[in-house]
């Protein structure tokens, strides 16, 4: 059988709930924005409902733990094809088993999960590490992104943490929404951008923004040792897909 | 802020602080509190990399390039002809608030040349990290440098305010500091050491007691020494090291290929290679110290003065004590496991942890994602076929090699041509 939901954690989780229900051992849940249509499996949409979702969470918690279910929605964040699948495989696995499933690397699900994981993780890391602010007219650090993974909910934390005494605003071009933090609290955001957000321009950026871009740019290039050059290490560091957002590569 | 003036000095200040290759911001615990700027709990991160592929995670710049002393190791040596600059003390705390805020870096590492002296200089330093602190409520990290000579006083309030505190002994042997820094007496680089040391046992012990006593250097104190500008063995490097990581309860011992900045006859010339396989190998050698159980004896001692540089220190150290293995994955302990070549911690815990469902197989630690190319040789599992049959460590040794592509193959050939020449003691 193949579930159709609505790309929502809680969509995906109660279709999970449903598959449980219908007891459909192997079904293919898949995001309705990718559903082709198949004319040979049964159908079934979803309703999202935040009951059935809570219960399946509930229970995925008690069996995989804190550190299980953290793990379940950083993979689902990854977007990959069929994620949905493997997560049902460790949810089902998690359920049969006595014991804890969470490192059992030696099961292909659990040690997809663990992959997906992993590389989640690593994209979470690049967001914390390569946003850029500019400050707007308005006083807002802004910062433009696309990260590979939907990871900018991962992020909200972090950022709140360090930066508690200033407005900022991170938007994910590539999903069309951001989180914004107003001094009180981080909210999701979706705006209208023109196409020119990438440049500096001093229709909304303050005009001190593009001097220190340079200043920083500067910095950058004064850091370096002529003598020790090693382009390949640098750019596995600093994949070129992200150069555009960088003011030291770009500028 | 007048930015032309700005970036002349952040050019010329940055560029005298960038062979201090300590870049490192993680360790400190502290929290922003009252909404202010700022939070150094978690990991540090790197922000952006140099295109020699280094972290860059903190401002680094000097305070003044002007200096007294003429080291002969350092650019900002009084006896070089060079652009000399100096930033004030409010202009370093814009810098760091507004590449802060924009999320460029993690916070400040502010070192300086000695102008007037090492307690004028000191003071200056900690004037910055105090105004950081107190006026703009900034939590990021602060790196400072303890200038050799400071008084205990200043090193105290230093303390108060920096995350780490660093005093780079740079000449590991007291002989090649002799020669190369004769203003420089190691009782100097050590005074603040051990002050710093001192006050993080006493802060740590108070606050055992009274909860509010405040934090002192919270991310500990690091040290770096040049390698490669004497003529000094990796035994002397090593043991100075793991002397300084004891002795001082140091966080982090860096090594710094040195890099030729001038002409004079008592060190290298430029133009020659930076040692970065040499590097490269020392710091191998302290992570096993570190973090693999190893004693400083069994990687380096009379026999082996230096470490090898065809393999890493931990295959050189196995190869040696053939007599320990094989190792069965399945049975041995975590320090056993930790010392097979070519399995890092990361592996090994993935091995403790997927041993526990079932005895693993050559097929499962793939599958785990443990690397066999080198571990191989020394270790049995769950399967029949092994592969160290009798193999001598020559033929191990040379089956690691030729099925390995080192990233330094390039630099290893360099500069082994480079030890043609000198006649090194490198054997085949
Ligand atoms: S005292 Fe420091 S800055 Fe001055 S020459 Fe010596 S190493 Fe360089």
């Amino acid at each position: 059988m193949i579930f159709i939901y609505d790309a929502s954690f809680e969509g995906f989780l109660s279709a999970v709930f449903m598959a449980y229900e219908y007891k459909c051992k192997q079904p293919k849940i898949v995001k309705k924005e990718k559903f082709m249509g198949d004319f040979f499996e049964e159908v079934e949409e979803v309703i999202t409902s935040e009951e059935k979702a809570i219960r399946v969470w509930k229970k995925v918690k008690a069996k995989c733990g804190s550190r299980g279910s953290q793990q379940i929605y950083w993979a689902f964040l990854s977007e990959l094809d069929e994620i949905e699948i493997t997560l049902f495989q460790y949810i089902q696995h998690a359920l049969v088993s006595t014991k804890d499933i969470t490192k059992d690397y030696a099961h292909p699900a659990v040690l997809k999960v663990a992959q997906t994981v992993k590389q989640v993780g690593r994209e979470k890391h690049r967001m914390d590490a390569f946003v850029r602010f500019r400050k707007t007219k308005d006083a807002i650090y802004f910062a433009t992104v696309e990260p590979d993974f939907n990871v900018l909910p991962l992020n909200v934390k972090h950022f709140k943490n360090r930066y508690a005494d200033q407005k900022w605003c991170i938007y994910d071009l590539k999903r069309n929404y951001g989180i914004f933090y107003d001094l009180e609290k981080v909210e999701i955001i979706q705006l209208d951008l023109p196409a020119s957000i990438l440049e500096t321009s001093t229709d909304f950026f303050t005009t001190e923004e593009i001097q220190f871009q340079h200043l920083w740019k500067n910095y950058f290039d004064s850091t370096n040792i002529k003598s020790r050059k090693n382009t390949k290490l640098h750019q596995q560091h600093v994949p070129k897909r992200y150069w555009r957002y960088l003011s030291e590569k770009y500028l | 802020m007048n930015f032309d003036r700005i970036k002349e000095k952040l050019n010329i200040l940055a560029d005298a602080a960038k062979y201090d290759v300590s870049c490192s911001s993680s360790g400190s615990k502290r929290q922003n509190k009252g909404k202010g700027l700022g939070d150094s709990s978690g990991m540090g991160i790197c922000h952006s990399y140099t295109e020699d592929g280094r972290c860059v995670s903190l401002l680094k710049i000097l305070l003044t390039n002007h200096c007294i002393f003429d080291c002969a190791y350092c650019v900002t040596r009084k006896s070089n002809d060079i652009q000399r600059a100096a930033f004030k003390v409010q202009e370093v705390v814009d810098l760091t608030i507004n590449f802060y805020r924009r999320n460029y870096i993690e916070g400040l590492f502010l070192s300086s040349g000695i102008f007037k002296s090492p307690d004028t200089t000191m003071e200056r330093l900690v004037q910055v990290a105090k105004k950081l602190r107190l006026e703009e409520n900034f939590n990021g990290y602060i790196h400072l440098k303890s200038i050799p000579g400071a008084s205990d006083e200043l090193m105290h309030e230093a303390g108060l305010y920096a995350d780490r505190l660093s005093v780079n002994i740079e000449i590991p042997t007291r002989e090649g500091l002799k020669l190369l820094a004769p203003d420089k007496d190691r009782k100097d680089f050590l005074q603040p050491m051990k002050k710093v040391k001192d006050e993080i046992i006493r802060h740590k012990s108070e606050k055992r007691i009274i909860k509010s006593t405040p934090k002192f250097a919270p991310a500990g104190q690091s040290t770096q020494m040049i390698v490669g500008a004497t003529n000094e063995t990796d035994a002397q490097v090593m043991y100075t090291a793991a002397y300084f990581y004891k002795k001082y309860q140091m966080k982090r011992v860096y090594y710094s290929g040195y890099i030729p900045v001038s002409y004079d006859p008592r060190l290298p010339s430029i133009g020659t290679d930076v040692p970065l396989l040499r590097e490269n190998r020392l710091y191998q050698a302290d992570w096993l110290m570190r973090f693999y159980g190893f004693s400083i004896e069994e990687l380096l001692n009379k026999e082996h003065p230096n470490l090898d540089s065809d393999v890493d220190p931990k295959l050189s150290w196995a190869l040696r004590n053939l007599h320990l293995f094989p190792v069965d994955v399945n049975k041995a302990d975590k320090q056993m496991l930790a010392r097979i070549p070519g399995l890092g911690m990361k592996s090994v815990y993935k091995i403790l942890g997927a041993r526990k469902y079932r005895n693993l197989n050559w097929e499962h630690l793939k599958k785990i994602g443990v690397a066999l190319n080198r571990a191989k040789y020394f270790m049995v599992c769950n399967s029949k076929e092994w592969e160290k049959k009798d193999l001598s460590a020559m033929n191990i040794k040379s089956l690691i090699l030729q099925n390995s592509s080192s990233k330094f193959r390039n630099t290893y050939n360099n500069q082994l041509n480079l030890f043609d020449k000198q006649d090194a003691l490198i054997q085949y």
